[in-house]
């Protein structure tokens, strides 16, 4: 850790109490009367109506007893699920909302990004509204003068600058607001999801941007949904359930262990039970597993190659069960059905009830990120024996490797690894002519 | 190397009770309080038909109507001033007064985008709108001028005052202002309110009548009012009518200061709970 700090939070807690939330604006008439029923019961249990009150009413803490370090210099990413603190812990940060309990420490000039375009205005024009959103967001005017340029070319809407922006369509909207976001330079830097906003392409472009906010040696603490571009920011990850900081460490093994809880995965399945076990008079299912190749590895990403395991009863003598796996992404498209590519040899012959093991290897470089099914069936002939459906659910993850400071979803139903050739075929000097025809 | 630079240290924890002021905070917001002002005066005006003009339609209309009723059906007495002046003269500070506290009371609920998002000091807002009516009042007084010119009412010296009643009618507009915004985040029932307490404050403060209709041993007592002591001495600095300030803008002053110190320190005090609430 380095050795300056630049957030220290030390048990911060924040209670919010559940009837106000539900009644949000109490009336005069009813402030009143619970004004005057704390009173008398004030008066009535010598002073300590008041507290007995309060502990009746519903509360829920948002956050609860959180302590962290975040050194000067350093891109530390939040995830958990919605309603998990992440938001709060920001607002406490940045002194929108005060905490109920605990102390915060913060060194350096803060700024907060918890939300795109706050204080726009449509009445105005983008270049008022550079100017007003510049100094909610704590720009002194000269700062705003002197990168204006450079906030209009980001956000490029040059010819439209003028123009009110309630003329503005969505994403010329989003674009102005995230330009002068975009263009805040204090020492600290807190964001909120504000990189979920836009289509695809300005999506990359927040995230570009970030990555370079990340590269300059500031401090940042963001909230993000798209764990894989965290993963490539951040070297540290926070993670929050329930107001509480579950998890504190590297990036990679907090967002896995995040996924893991997230997952409705079903990787093994064991039917010890042979009279209880799904199947037929044909077959009884015992076993069924996907794992790595690797023993040591947990989690299957794209390049992680995985097997496929399955282990039935054969009740039937001379059955000639041929099985065979389907494959299904979370679209529910076949990506591939496989079954052995030869006939096993013992299988024809006729053994006894037996218990058999199927075994499917699955290379890495093959399978896009996502959630699979895999349905297992057995084959007599052409004839189906039995089949099971969802036998397994398995998530593959994204990486962050290869994806050079791009963090869109990757798109396609594989994702294999190809082999591929770039040559300089020739250049504009060697063939004198490419110039003439170039206007 | 920029770990060698002496950085800001912001400690954050719970408040609870009174607190302090920190007027230095609210100054080094100044640039945002300038921007909203600014937003304020843009938008104000902007897509109507008459713009800025309707600063002076304003008490112009409203003079034209009580002149009708009060100073010629009525014949309500006017200080040996024409009736149309008396009238518009007590409703350039009153306009600015009413709007301001019009506006600074819903203000913190219209910028409730704002208190969610971003921190600021809060006084910002309801304080912003109060200045964004000072550029209103600024119009409607140069065409009080003209009119002072129109019936050849000549200045007297005691016009030096003039920035004195004008920076009371400040302070009570902001101590009102403030009181009612940090009410109306938890009580909404103010923005119902409002409109029917200034109609009732216009009719308690000396705009259609002059306060010495007033039983001269009630008018101390009157000057619980501040607007009353703005009015008044607005009328006596510029047009030299009715008796010089005496007990009853005293009260006003100390009213106006009670307003606005007691004012500050509840809206700082309620502050801290505005963005869960709001």
């Amino acid at each position: 850790m380095p050795a300056e700090t630049a957030i220290t939070v030390d048990g911060i807690s924040k209670r919010f109490s559940i009837g106000r939330v539900r009644n949000e604006h109490p009336t005069l008439r009813e402030a009143i009367a619970a004004g005057a029923a704390r009173l008398a019961s004030g008066l009535l249990s010598g002073g300590r109506g008041d507290r007995a009150l309060e502990t009746r009413e519903n509360t829920i803490w948002a956050l609860d007893d959180v302590s962290f370090r975040v050194g000067a210099g350093e891109v530390v990413g939040l995830i958990g699920a919605n309603g998990s603190g992440k938001s709060t812990l920001l607002k406490v940060l940045a002194r929108i909302t005060e905490p109920t309990a605990g102390h915060a420490r913060v060194r350096g000039r803060l700024g907060s990004l918890l939300e795109v375009g706050t204080g726009f205005h449509l009445e105005l024009t983008g270049r008022e509204n550079i100017y007003l959103n510049g100094a909610i967001l704590g720009m002194r005017r000269r700062e705003i003068q002197a990168r204006f340029d450079e906030i209009v070319a980001f956000s490029e809407i040059e010819r439209f600058i003028d123009t009110p922006v309630k003329f503005y369509s969505s994403g010329m909207y989003l674009r102005l607001a995230f330009a002068v976001a975009a263009h805040l330079e204090p020492e600290i830097l807190l964001v909120d999801e504000v990189l979920a906003v836009g289509d695809a392409s300005f999506q990359q472009k927040c995230l570009t941007k970030m990555d370079e906010v990340a590269r300059q040696g500031r401090t940042v603490l963001f909230v993000s949904h798209n764990l894989i571009a965290l993963e490539n920011l951040c070297e540290r990850v926070l993670w929050m359930r329930d107001g509480r900081l579950a998890a504190d460490g590297p990036a990679k093994r907090v967002i896995g262990d995040y996924l893991r809880t997230l997952s409705t995965a079903v990787t093994e399945r064991l039917w010890s039970d042979h009279a209880t076990a799904p199947g037929n008079e044909y077959v009884r299912m015992h076993a069924v597993r996907v794992r790595p190749s690797q023993l040591a590895l947990r989690d299957i990403d794209v390049k992680t190659p995985f097997v496929l395991e399955f282990e039935y009863w054969q009740g039937q003598p001379g059955a000639r069960l041929v099985p065979s796996i389907h494959v299904f992404n979370d679209q529910g498209i076949v990506v591939f059905n496989v079954g052995p590519i030869e006939p096993t040899t013992w299988n024809t012959r006729e053994a006894g009830q037996a218990l058999i093991r199927d075994v499917c290897h699955v290379p890495g470089d093959l399978l896009n990120d996502g959630v699979y099914r895999v349905s297992f069936c057995l084959c007599r002939g052409h004839e189906l024996v039995y089949c099971q459906d969802d036998a397994l659910i398995f998530d593959v993850r994204d990486t962050t490797e290869g994806r050079d400071a791009w963090y869109g979803k990757w798109v396609g139903a594989i994702r294999p690894a190809l082999e591929w050739q770039t040559e300089l075929v020739e250049t504009p000097l060697a063939a004198p002519g490419a110039r003439a025809d170039g206007s | 190397m920029a770990s060698k630079v002496e950085l800001p240290v912001t400690d954050i924890g719970p408040t609870s009770g009174w607190v302090a002021l920190r007027f230095g905070e609210l100054w080094e917001y100044r640039e945002l309080l300038y921007f909203l002002v600014w937003r304020d005066l843009k938008i104000r005006y902007r897509q109507t038909v008459l713009g800025a003009s309707w600063a002076i339609l304003q008490p112009l209309i409203t003079m034209a109507v009580f002149t009708l009723f009060f100073g010629i059906l009525v014949r309500l007495p006017s200080d040996g001033v024409p009736y149309p002046l008396f009238a518009y003269s007590g409703l350039v500070p009153w306009t600015f007064f009413a709007q301001g506290v019009t506006l600074s009371s819903n203000s913190l609920v219209a910028n409730q985008a704002l208190i969610r998002k971003v921190y600021f000091p809060r006084l910002v807002i309801p304080v912003a709108s109060v200045a964004s009516i000072v550029i209103d009042f600024a119009i409607a007084f140069v065409v009080l001028l003209g009119m002072i010119a129109f019936y050849g009412q000549p200045f007297s010296p005691a016009v030096i005052w003039l920035p004195f009643f004008f920076l009371l009618a400040v302070v009570a507009a902001v101590g009102v202002g403030i009181w009612l915004s940090a009410l109306n985040v938890l009580y909404r029932d103010i923005q119902h309110i409002v409109p029917f307490l200034v109609q009732t404050w216009l009719f308690a403060t000396p705009i259609v009548y002059p306060s010495s209709l007033i039983p001269e041993t009630w008018r101390p007592l009157y000057g619980i009012n501040p607007m009353a002591g703005v009015v008044d001495g607005f009328r006596w600095a510029l047009l030299g009518s009715g008796a010089q300030p005496g007990a009853m803008l005293a009260t006003s002053v100390v009213s106006a200061s009670l307003l606005l110190v007691s004012g500050l320190f509840v809206f700082r005090r309620m502050e801290r709970s505005f963005s869960d609430v709001v």
